[in-house]
C-alpha cells in the first residue's frame, strides 16, 4: 500500500490514520478545503517518512469539482491503493431543527457530496481491478437519535451506499470498508464533555489503519462500540425514543 | 476543568475557560478569551507556574505537528504541543537523540523552552534553551514575532525560561545529537557521604556526559548525604535504535496518604541504598529507564495520595565546605519526609534565558508529600538556609516561595517583566509579583476595566 489518496485530510482521525501510511514511505495525495491547514499536516507528513506528499484543495461541495480533483490524484499517484475519505462535520442539531437551509447544506457535506465522491472514485478502482476505499462513517448512523439525527441520518446514507458498492466492487478486487468511529476526541468534539467512552483521535487513527491493512468490512472503532451499537439498536422504539442519549 | 492541574495536585485553581488549539496558523483572537490566557501543555509543572486561576488556559497539545527535518544541520522543527515523546519516537530510529532532557518525556517542546528545563548532561551541555536556533511567539496583538539569537534576541531570551508569560510559542526549531544506538553505557556507584559525592561529580565531569545521584534521606551523622551515583554515555556500536513504549504500568487512583507515612519512607531508603551489594555497577541500558524511570509508572503523582506533594528544588552557588548544603540535608533527613530526590551539580555553561534557574552549583529536588502547615512550616526553613546561602528556588516546581525570594533570587524579574504579554498572566506570576509593578496583569486590568 504505497500509493494513498487521502480526503477530509486534515480530519484529525483522518491525519491520524494518514500518519502510519507516512511511516511506512507511502505516498500521499491530500486533499481538503483549507490550504494552510493541508500545508500543515502534509510537512507532518514529510517529517515522519512520507515518500511524497502532495496536497489539493477542493471544497467537497463543489461537485463539478470532484471529477477533476480526481483526474490530478490519480495522474499524480499513477495507481492509488488506498483511498481513504474522512471529510465531514457535526452539525448543531437543534439549529438544523429550525434552519432547514443549514440542514440541507450540512446533509450534503456529510452524505451527498460523499456518494458523488464515492460514486466517481468507484468506477476509477473498478477500472484498476484493485485497490481499498476506506471511508469514515459513524455509529451515529447505526441509529437514529434525537440529539443528532441529522447527522445520524446522513451517515446512515454513507453506510448503506457502501454496503451496496461493497457488493458491486467485490467482483473487481476492490475492498470497501466502512469505518465507524464511536466518541472521539478531535477538535470536531471540542464542544462536548468527554466522558469514559472518548477516544483520543490517535488511537482511532492506528485503528482505522489497523482495518484498512487488515481489509476489514465494517469495523467499530475502538471494537467495543459495536456491542454498544448491537445494544442500542435492539432496543425497542418505545423505550429509546424516551431516551436522552447525549453525543 | 479537574483535567487541568499541576503535577504536584496542590494548588488547584479553578480556571474560568480552556481553549484547544489546532492550527498554529488559525489562532482565535486572545483578546477575546475571558481573563487572562497562559499556555497549558500537560501539566508536569509541579506547583502553579503552569495555573492560571480565574482565567484561560490555552491547551495546546493539539499542536503536535512536525515541521522540519533538516537531517544535514541537525535541526528538528516542530509545533509546540508536540512532546518530547513523540520527539523521541520520531529521532531515535533516525539516530539521534535530544541535546537535553528532563526526567520525564511527557512534556512538550513548548514547555520545555518555557521551563528552560535540564538535565542530567547540564554539565556539559546547558539547559534545553541552549539548543534552541529559533522559534515563533504569538502575541496577544496578533503579531507573530520570530525570535532567535540574531532576531528579536530580547524576545528570545524572555521567553526560555519565560515560564509562559511572553506569548504563545506556536512553533520551536532545536539542534539534535547524533547516537549510534539507544542505549546508555551507565555506572552505578554507591558513595558513603557527601564528600565522596563531590569526589565523584567532579571526577566523572569530563568523561560523563549524563550524571546525577540519589541521597538517602533517612541517614545522617557520618553517613550524611550517603547515596547512589549514576553516570552514563551513549553507547557506542550497533545495538539498535528502538525508541521506547508507553508506561506498562499506572497509577489508576490516588493512593491513601497513609501509603508514605515515616516507616515506609524508611524502608524505601534504605532498601534502595543497599538494593546494590556491589559498590560499583556497570551496565548497558535503553535509554528510557536510565533518563525516564518514572514514566514506567504512569501518573505516579498519585502515590501521594489525594492532598498531592510540594516538589523543592533549589541550587546553591559553590562552595568549599559545602556547610549549607549538608545542614538542609540534615533538616530533611530531621524531617523523615522525603524519598525521591534528585542530586547534582550544576556546570557553567549558561543558558540565554533571561529567568533561567540553572546556574553553577549544586542541586538538589525533592518530593515532599503535602501534610499541610508542617510541610509548609519545613519548606519555609529551607527557604531560610538557600536564601542565607544566596540559592534560588525553580519556579517550575514551586507552589509557596515568597515573592520577596523569588524578586531576590531572579532580580532580572523586573527587566523580563518588560516583555510580559499584557494579555498573559499565570497564577505563579500573580503569587510572586507586587499588583503595582506586574505589568503586563496591570494592563490587562485597565483594559478589561474599559472593556
Amino acid at each position: 500500500m504505497k500509493h494513498i489518496l487521502i480526503i477530509g485530510a486534515t480530519s484529525a482521525i483522518v491525519h491520524a490514520t494518514a500518519i502510519r501510511f507516512a511511516e511506512t514511505g507511502a505516498q500521499l495525495y491530500l486533499v481538503a478545503r483549507n490550504e494552510a491547514k493541508l500545508r500543515a499536516n502534509a510537512d507532518d507528513l514529510r517529517v515522519r517518512g512520507a515518500s511524497r506528499v502532495e496536497v489539493d484543495r477542493l471544497d467537497v461541495n463543489e461537485l463539478a469539482a470532484h471529477g477533476p480533483l480526481l483526474e490530478r490524484a490519480w495522474a499524480a499517484l499513477g495507481e492509488v491503493d488506498v483511498v481513504l475519505v474522512g471529510h465531514g462535520t457535526l452539525p448543531d442539531q437543534p439549529r438544523s431543527e429550525q434552519d432547514i437551509d443549514y440542514a440541507l447544506a450540512e446533509f450534503q457535506t456529510n452524505a451527498t457530496s460523499t456518494i458523488a465522491l464515492l460514486a466517481r472514485l468507484a468506477n476509477r478502482l473498478e477500472a484498476q481491478q484493485f485497490g481499498t476505499l476506506a471511508v469514515i462513517s459513524s455509529v451515529a448512523g447505526d441509529r437514529g437519535r434525537k440529539s443528532n439525527y441529522l447527522y445520524g441520518a446522513a451517515k446512515s446514507a454513507v453506510t448503506t451506499y457502501l454496503a451496496g458498492l461493497r457488493g458491486r466492487l467485490h467482483r473487481a478486487g476492490v475492498r470497501v470498508i466502512t469505518i465507524k468511529p464511536g466518541l472521539v476526541d478531535s477538535p470536531m468534539t471540542a464542544h462536548l464533555d468527554k466522558g469514559p467512552l472518548f477516544s483520543s483521535a490517535d488511537k482511532a487513527g492506528a485503528l482505522c489503519y489497523d482495518a484498512i491493512l487488515k481489509g476489514k468490512e465494517t469495523v467499530y472503532v475502538p471494537s467495543y462500540w459495536r456491542l454498544i451499537m448491537t445494544l442500542i439498536k435492539l432496543m425497542p422504539e418505545t423505550i429509546f425514543k424516551r431516551l436522552n442519549l447525549s453525543a | 476543568m479537574s483535567d487541568y492541574r499541576s503535577w504536584g495536585h496542590f494548588p488547584d485553581a479553578p480556571h474560568r475557560h480552556v481553549e484547544p488549539l489546532t492550527w498554529r496558523n488559525a489562532i482565535p483572537d486572545l483578546r477575546q478569551l475571558p481573563g487572562p490566557v497562559l499556555p497549558f501543555g500537560l501539566g508536569r509543572s509541579y506547583g502553579d507556574s503552569c495555573l492560571n486561576e480565574d482565567g484561560t488556559l490555552l491547551d495546546v497539545t493539539g499542536l503536535d505537528r512536525f515541521i522540519a527535518l533538516d537531517e544535514a544541520r541537525r535541526l528538528l522543527r516542530c509545533e509546540a504541543g508536540v512532546t518530547l515523546e513523540q520527539v523521541l519516537a520520531l529521532i531515535v530510529p533516525r539516530g539521534y537523540f535530544l541535546p537535553v532532557t528532563p526526567g520525564t518525556k511527557y512534556v512538550t517542546v513548548g514547555g520545555a523552552i518555557a521551563n528552560d528545563v535540564h538535565g542530567k548532561n547540564h554539565h556539559v551541555a546547558g539547559t534545553f534553551g541552549c539548543h534552541v536556533t529559533q522559534f515563533e511567539l504569538l502575541r496577544s496583538d496578533g503579531e507573530r514575532l520570530r525570535c532567535s539569537p540574531v532576531e528579536n534576541n530580547d524576545l528570545f531570551r524572555a521567553t526560555i525560561g519565560g515560564l509562559g508569560l511572553t506569548g504563545l510559542i506556536t512553533w520551536a526549531e532545536f539542534s539534535l545529537i547524533p547516537i549510534r544506538n539507544a542505549m546508555i553505557e551507565m555506572e552505578r556507584i554507591r558513595f558513603d557521604n557527601l564528600d565522596e559525592f563531590f569526589e565523584l561529580s567532579a571526577r566523572s565531569n569530563d568523561s560523563w556526559d549524563y550524571s546525577v545521584a540519589w541521597l538517602d534521606m533517612q541517614i545522617g551523622g557520618k553517613q550524611l548525604g550517603r547515596g547512589v551515583f549514576m553516570r552514563g554515555n551513549h553507547a557506542k556500536g550497533d545495538l539498535g535504535l528502538e525508541p521506547s513504549g508507553d508506561p506498562f504500568l499506572s497509577v489508576p487512583v490516588n493512593l491513601p496518604e497513609l501509603l508514605l507515612n515515616p516507616l515506609t519512607m524508611r524502608l524505601f531508603n534504605t532498601g534502595y541504598y543497599y538494593a546494590q551489594l556491589r559498590r560499583r555497577v556497570q551496565k548497558v541500558v535503553h535509554y528510557e529507564p536510565f533518563f525516564y524511570p518514572l514514566d514506567a509508572i504512569g501518573d505516579w503523582n498519585r502515590a501521594y495520595g489525594k492532598a498531592g506533594f510540594l516538589q523543592y528544588q533549589f541550587v546553591l552557588p559553590r562552595s568549599d565546605d559545602h556547610r549549607v548544603i549538608r545542614q538542609l540535608i540534615e533538616r530533611i533527613v530531621e524531617s523523615h519526609h522525603g524519598f525521591i530526590n534528585v542530586f547534582k551539580e550544576f556546570g557553567d555553561i549558561p543558558s540565554p534565558g533571561m529567568l533561567s534557574f540553572p546556574r553553577p552549583g549544586v542541586t538538589l529536588a525533592l518530593d515532599f508529600p503535602n501534610r499541610g502547615r508542617k510541610t509548609l512550616a519545613l519548606l519555609d526553613e529551607l527557604d531560610a538556609q538557600v536564601r542565607g546561602a544566596g540559592g534560588v528556588i525553580y519556579p517550575a516546581k514551586d507552589a509557596r516561595m515568597s515573592a520577596a525570594d523569588f524578586q531576590r533570587g531572579y532580580p532580572q524579574w523586573r527587566e523580563f517583566s518588560r516583555y510580559v504579554d499584557p494579555h498573559f498572566s499565570s497564577s505563579f506570576w500573580r503569587r510572586v509579583t507586587p499588583p503595582g509593578q506586574r505589568s503586563s496583569v496591570q494592563a490587562f486590568e485597565r483594559s478589561s476595566a474599559q472593556a
